[in-house]
């Protein structure tokens, strides 16, 4: 109890480092810890805007353990996966999250699951976010009956509830949003949609075009660039004449946000929704953010970039370790705890993995299932004249 | 009123209009209408009927349709269901999938179909495959709509039939009609389809006007998608068509009538899926076939048909090589001479009759 007091103080007493905080000391819990604390974060850049997010994020030790568990969850799953793919269990696509972790969880804490996402194919982070399991994901990856779409989608096609996937056209998926966010106002239910692409897309024709009509109609759209600097093997300077890309909607006001740290994207994330829901219409973020992993699978990742360059960021900026210091520093969870929820996550994972390497793959009987919605049974042709499949709805 | 003003626009034969919405004390009997008023009517009927419907494209709104298929709908329903888009039918297109994806059930106009292919990725890689790709988890309700194949002197870059080209896909539907029946029936089930559909209407159409029978002009009056019809019964030899082209199978079903060939004219109606089986048991009582379209020969409506007759209980009833009257294999010329040489004209037709036939 002493012990605890004196921590308290110290902090108290102001040491402000990277993460320095006030920390607030509400009613004590029987683990003493501190309830909720201020941090704060870093000041986004401003298009059009009069003010940004605040400049301070208050977390609750809830809610910090909730993001944090996420976050590994997300992590892990995504290193299992690349242990899958190298055994060739997962082949394809697979286009890895890891390092992005604090944008999927960021977002989702400024939204409601109400509202609704779209996303480009790396996607198996705002899988989980948007209600996935991990076993559904996994087994997804592994083409298996058990997976979120039944196995007959992979890594880039998962859908959820007012989650629409996971596309695999670069840029596609933008207009879409749009689109998402026209029904939401249409059917007036205060939903708006968050329409997520990268620094490669950003170039897309079309995504020009949905920003005019967003902009023109006021669509509930907030629209997300996740910089991590590099298109597949281009880097942003080799492939975009601005890489100011808040500044790229031009008439739509936008933000440029820390996409490393999960409090700063929460906030951005709030604000944004904020706006979009007063009926101002589109908004747009851009969250520098960074992947661990190449491209996907296929690249190894350094032909473009440099190991010391990756290993920086995962040593300075790492969203799970920046939340974990965080928390530590301000008594907001022990070691021990955090411990605990490396290891359950892992086991998760495992349990997981498991089930995605022994689940049976779909049944022939579903090859062409799936066809319409609603319709009753037809007739596909197999690959030759005599071969007549059944399709159900 | 709207329906009063738009009767007595479309010239013609406008008498009997006023009979129908305004005098309930009168049977309505059987009304001349043209295919555009007829798509006009299915979209009023079908906006009114369900609130997530709505129209987008450009100029359906204010301009009342760039060929006033949407005539007075603006005027009737206002900015938030009908929607003027910019000149970005990539951007549309999947703006209309996306609210698709998401509970509206939207009709997406293309100008033409020409242009449909700046947004074609939307219609199959975000449309038609969805329902596959999340093994039934995510639908996609939408009708696109707009005016296909040749029209006259407009040119290569505007004439082009996607019949072949969207009928290729998975997971999409096809329609094509032919006269205002074909239009106002198909119009309401591909709205009513909770699938996407791709709805091939044709330009020279929409000002030719048809009878519809009392019962096509009730509210709930739907042709079923798939099922083609008999326009017209015959022994010698069965011609398949399909839009436009039926009617000019028809006019040679006429002359070829004079010299003693009695053809059967089966209209289409769907492309994709396509009934095979009412073709199938047409070539099986005339022995000949003879498809009919305005697309290009290459891997076209008329080739899969052939192909699927070869490979059905119809192949062993041919006495003759079932062949394919289509537009020449070239792009669209503009010179009113050339353009007529370049799609299929009665004398085509009736020359492939005969030579299918022997005579």
């Amino acid at each position: 109890m002493r012990k605890m007091l004196t921590i308290i103080s110290t902090v108290l007493r102001g040491n402000a480092g990277k993460n320095g905080a006030r920390a607030v000391v509400a009613a004590r819990t029987y683990a003493d810890f501190t309830q909720q604390a201020t941090f704060d974060i870093k000041k986004c850049d401003v298009h059009k805007l009069e003010e940004g997010p605040p400049l301070t994020s208050t977390l609750t030790r809830e809610d910090g353990l909730k993001y944090y568990r996420t976050m590994q969850t997300m992590r892990r799953m995504e290193l299992k996966a690349d242990q899958l793919y190298k055994q060739k269990i997962i082949r394809g696509f697979c286009h890895l999250y890891d390092g992005q972790e604090a944008c999927a969880v960021g977002i989702e804490a400024g939204i409601n699951l109400t509202d609704h996402l779209i996303t480009a194919y790396r996607a198996h982070g705002y899988t989980l976010t948007r209600g996935g399991t991990v076993r559904e994901i996994m087994a997804e990856l592994t083409g298996r009956r058990g997976g979120i779409a039944k196995g007959k989608g992979g890594s880039m096609h998962m859908y959820a509830k007012n989650f629409y996937g996971g596309n695999g056209i670069v840029g596609a998926q933008v207009p879409l949003g749009a689109g998402v966010a026209l029904a939401c106002k249409y059917q007036e239910k205060n939903e708006l949609c968050v329409c997520l692409y990268g620094d490669g897309a950003a170039n897309q024709g079309q995504i020009f075009e949905t920003y005019n009509m967003a902009s023109l109609w006021k669509l509930p759209c907030i629209f997300i660039c996740e910089n991590n600097k590099y298109g597949m093997g281009t880097s942003v300077e080799r492939a975009a004449a601005s890489t100011d890309y808040y500044k790229r909607g031009d008439f739509i006001p936008g933000l440029r946000v820390d996409g490393m740290d999960v409090l700063c994207v929460k906030e951005a994330t709030k604000f944004a929704a904020d706006f979009c829901r007063s009926g101002k219409g589109p908004i747009l973020m851009e969250l520098q953010t960074y992947r661990y992993h190449g491209h996907s699978m296929s690249d190894p990742g350094v032909s473009y970039r440099t190991r010391e360059e990756i290993q920086e960021v995962r040593s300075k900026s790492d969203p799970i370790s920046m939340l974990k210091d965080r928390m530590l520093n301000n008594n907001m969870a022990s070691v021990e705890e955090l411990k605990e929820i490396d290891i359950e996550v892992r086991k998760e994972i495992e349990d997981a993995a498991q089930f995605a390497t022994t689940d049976p793959e779909p049944p022939l009987e579903d090859l062409c299932n799936h066809i319409f919605y609603n319709e009753p049974p037809m007739d596909v042709r197999g690959t030759n004249p005599w071969s007549k499949l059944k399709s159900m709805s | 009123m709207a329906a009063l003003r738009c009767f007595l626009r479309s010239g013609k034969n406008a008498v009997a209009a006023g009979l129908r919405r305004e005098i309930h004390q009168t049977a309505p009997a059987s009304l001349q209408v043209t295919v555009r008023d007829a798509l006009n009517q299915a979209m009023d009927e079908e906006l009114e009927r369900d609130d997530r419907v709505f129209l987008l494209g450009e100029e359906v709104a204010q301009y009342d349709g760039a060929y006033k298929v949407s005539r007075g709908l603006w005027k009737k329903y206002g900015d938030k269901r009908i929607i003027d888009t910019p000149i970005t039918e990539m951007g549309f297109a999947g703006i209309a999938v996306g609210s698709a994806m998401a509970g509206l059930r939207p009709i997406c106009e293309f100008m033409t179909f020409n242009f449909s292919m700046q947004a074609i990725d939307q219609v199959i890689n975000s449309a038609a495959k969805t329902y596959y790709m999340s093994a039934g988890l995510q639908s996609v309700p939408i009708v696109f709509r707009g005016p296909n194949g040749a029209s006259a002197g407009v040119a290569a870059q505007h004439s082009q039939c996607f019949a072949a080209w969207y009928g290729h896909c998975p997971g999409l539907k096809v329609v094509s009609p032919w006269n205002s029946e074909d239009a106002r029936g198909l119009l309401k089930s591909a709205i009513r389809d909770d699938n996407p559909v791709v709805f091939l209407e044709n330009e020279l159409m929409y000002g030719v006007p048809f009878e519809l029978s009392e019962e096509a002009q009730s509210k709930d009056f739907t042709v079923p998608i798939g099922k083609a019809k008999i326009e017209r019964q015959g022994n010698h030899i069965t011609l398949v068509s399909h839009s436009r082209m039926v009617g000019h199978c028809l006019d040679a079903a006429a002359v070829l009538a004079k010299e003693g060939i009695e053809c059967e004219v089966i209209n289409l109606r769907t492309i994709r899926p396509m009934d095979i089986e009412t073709i199938e048991a047409s070539v099986i009582k005339t022995n000949h076939l003879v498809t009919v379209e305005g697309g290009w020969p290459q891997f076209g409506v008329g080739a899969e048909i052939c192909a699927r007759i070869m490979e059905g209980p119809a192949f062993n009833y041919l006495d003759a090589p079932a062949v394919r009257v289509t537009g020449v294999d070239i792009p669209m010329p503009y010179a009113k001479i050339l353009e007529d040489h370049s799609v299929p004209q009665i004398k085509d037709i009736m020359f492939s009759v005969k030579k299918t036939l022997n005579v």
